[in-house]
């Protein structure tokens, strides 16, 4: 589905359990999580950003919820549905099951982020109505691991989704249709 | 049934790495009947294998081997431990390159001569010529196919939706060397087919349109009986005798064993990190600093082209991804003119992006509206990089970790580069020559990329007529053992402004003609 050879429901473990995590840790920090996101099916989430807390064991429903609405302050577009950030964050969960590590930078950073929003601001993260303010309490903490670790993985979670491909006006694979030869490679026409 | 060679075989050359430069010479010493043992770090995949998808090629053949990046340039903050993006695998880094395939200009060959001393650089003429090696550029252009060339006959590909906006901005800032000279069938040849423009041209052209060894040179090379290839075979030390030459190798092979293959001559050709790092790790008591190493130059003078990349976006589609992967190319500041501000010169490569490669490169550490407004308008981008002249200084290079090791035990390599003060003013007169360019044709908005990893990567074992001043002579071999060649871009005395296959692949020819000879009069 997006960053490793064979994607399956097990890719996310198998990465989290390989020597290759430490190698493919070069883009951290510099937006390129390169490790394997994989997208897991929808199936037990509900949509609108609210996850449900069966699916979410491990991070638990707040967690997920602030994951959420984070990773739509990252990187903000209006026109795409709450699902594909939804699915960006999804694979955190078996993650965060393996790796304890993993799991308290995401609890513990979203913890961080929702004391930082009710001392400021009265209110948790998630439930605060401007995205203004809950910017100003991103870039507070942008230069942080939790930070980083989010939106480097959201690189690749959010923007190798190939089903909001078509929303940007990417076509992606092209072999298989023969190319783009017959289908607008030169169709230019206001030069 | 595939040629075998024992490893106790003292007549075979034994090259080390299967790309532009080791490939290629493998076949062109087959031709000759010269019998060949080529070890190859990586996996052999083939097109079958080629997705048309960024990540996943990513993550299949690209070099992963933790590499630590050092020095004062972008990388030590964006790419901290992926200097270089070049690949592991049969075929080397031809099976990403984007095909560009530009001849040196003459003056590259006389860098030292050309621009005087420079401070802070250590500029060095080659010890050949353009002329020495324009013979063997038109042998390399027949055999890549190179489109719009004499040597191939092959007419120019056609023009993609990338092309047409870059080149009309460039006729309007008055640009008229605009150029398109890529080793990728326009037409059916050499029994591949004419290019369907996939636009996947760096994820491994699945249609084998793109000239890489993986599919002609390697074939054709095994299909003469004369050569062995052996895939996922890491080399760790090169061996000599008790007279100095070199003996055989020492590779881990593709069950984990660790193998002796002995050798009459031994060419390296793993790309410009991994060649002077296997130099260096094969160090003896007779060779204390590493193998041809006695003028301490192995490592040092590592180029990797001044580059920058940039997206412009236009008020209506371009759709850059449709097509091959690189566009026109403005030639018209390749030349030296120090009246803007710095020697040597630089190309304009248009060179798309699919969209998950634009999120990741545009802005790297960057979010919110600001990179979302603009990815929001990715099917109204054009995309240049910028391929400039980059200075050769002796503390830019390879060296070795003192305690870190791989996963094969060998010190992990610190790749160590810092822009010299003509790098920093090619990057910036070439950003701002795109941004006018861009907007010539209305664009509006430009973003400043920083550099990609370094695909480009030379110079670390550089040729020089004097032994003193580099590790190899003008046949790419070492000064210090006779039988120990050099065949990849490492032994580039300057970058020059060009992409560098056409040059490692007119090298490797006239490499090969050489050691075929010099084996023949029995002096190797």
């Amino acid at each position: 589905m997006n960053t490793l050879p064979h994607p399956s429901a097990a890719t996310v473990e198998a990465v989290a359990d390989s020597p290759l995590l430490s190698r493919r840790r070069f883009l951290q920090g510099s937006g390129v999580a390169a490790l394997g996101v994989t997208i897991v099916p929808l199936s037990g989430l509900l949509l609108s950003g609210e996850a449900s807390a069966a699916a979410f064991a491990t991070l638990g429903p707040q967690t997920a919820r602030t994951l959420v609405k984070m990773a739509r302050d990252i990187f903000p577009h209006d026109k795409l549905a709450d699902r594909f950030y939804l699915q960006a964050i999804t694979p955190y969960e078996r993650a965060a099951a393996r790796d304890a590590k993993l799991k308290s930078l995401l609890v513990d950073g979203v913890a961080a982020l929702d004391a930082a929003a009710k001392q400021r601001y009265g209110k948790p993260y998630a439930a605060l109505a401007s995205e203004e303010q809950r910017v100003e309490l991103l870039k507070a903490i942008e230069s942080g691991p939790f930070f980083k670790k989010v939106r480097g993985d959201l690189v690749t979670g959010l923007y190798n989704n190939k089903a909001l491909w078509p929303q940007f006006g990417y076509e992606g694979s092209s072999w298989e249709k023969g190319g783009y030869l017959h289908r607008g490679f030169d169709d230019i026409d206001w030069l | 049934m595939a040629t075998q060679f024992r490893l106790n075989d003292d007549q075979v050359v034994v090259i080390i790495g299967s790309g532009a430069g080791g490939g290629t010479l493998a076949n062109e010493l087959a031709q000759k009947g010269v019998k060949c043992v080529v070890l190859e770090a990586g996996k052999h995949y083939q097109p079958g294998d080629f997705e048309n998808d960024e990540w996943a090629m990513f993550n299949k053949i690209s070099w992963l081997d933790k590499r630590i990046s050092a020095g004062g340039w972008h990388h030590t903050k964006t790419y901290p431990n992926l200097p270089a993006w070049i690949v592991k695998g049969v075929g080397g880094s031809t099976v990403h390159w984007a095909g560009l395939a530009l001849r040196f200009l003459p003056h590259d060959f006389r860098n030292r001569s050309t621009y005087g001393h420079v401070d802070g650089a250590n500029l060095l003429d080659w010890p050949i010529g353009y002329d020495d090696l324009e013979p063997y550029y038109f042998r390399a252009e027949k055999k890549m196919g190179v489109a719009g060339s004499t040597a191939s006959g092959l007419p120019l590909l056609p023009e993609n939706n990338h092309y047409k906006v870059i080149a009309a901005g460039a006729r309007k800032v008055g640009y008229k060397q605009i150029v398109r000279p890529m080793a990728i069938n326009s037409q059916a040849y050499d029994g591949r087919p004419g290019c369907q423009q996939l636009g996947f041209c760096m994820q491994g052209c699945k249609m084998t349109a793109k000239w890489s060894t993986l599919y002609t040179e390697i074939p054709k090379a095994l299909a003469t009986g004369k050569v062995e290839l052996r895939p996922q075979s890491m080399v760790l030390k090169i061996e000599h005798d008790k007279s100095g030459k070199v003996s055989g190798v020492v590779y881990v092979d593709q069950h984990g064993r660790t193998q002796r293959q002995a050798a009459r001559v031994v060419c390296v050709a793993g790309n410009s990190i991994e060649s002077p790092r296997l130099l260096l790790n094969s160090a003896s008591s007779l060779f204390p600093d590493g193998l041809a190493n006695s003028s301490g130059q192995v490592g040092r003078n590592y180029l990797t082209h001044t580059t920058a990349a940039a997206v412009a976006i236009h008020k209506k589609p371009v759709h850059m991804y449709r097509g091959t992967a690189l566009a026109a190319v403005i030639s018209d500041e390749a030349d030296p003119n120090p009246s803007r501000g710095f020697f040597g010169g630089y190309h304009l490569e248009g060179l798309s992006l699919g969209l998950p490669y634009t999120a990741a490169f545009m802005k790297p550490g960057g979010w919110g509206r600001d990179v979302t407004s603009a990815l929001e308008m990715y099917d109204h981008m054009s995309c240049v990089w910028v391929c400039g002249e980059d200075f050769a200084q002796e503390q830019n290079g390879i060296t070795l970790h003192p305690t870190e090791k791989d996963q094969y035990g060998l010190p992990v390599p610190i790749v160590s580069k810092t822009d010299h003060a003509n790098d920093t003013a090619i990057r910036q007169h070439g950003l701002a020559q795109f941004r006018k360019v861009s907007e010539a044709v209305g664009a509006t908005r430009v973003i400043d990329m920083p550099p990609y990893p370094a695909s480009h990567n030379m110079g670390t074992n550089r040729m020089s007529a004097k032994a003193r001043d580099g590790v190899v002579n003008q046949w790419g071999q070492a000064h210090d053992i006779k039988n120990l060649f050099v065949s990849d871009g490492s032994q580039f005395t300057s970058s020059s402004a060009a992409n560098p296959t056409l040059t490692i692949v007119a090298l490797a020819i006239r490499q090969a003609e050489y050691i075929a000879g010099a084996m023949q009069r029995k002096e190797l």
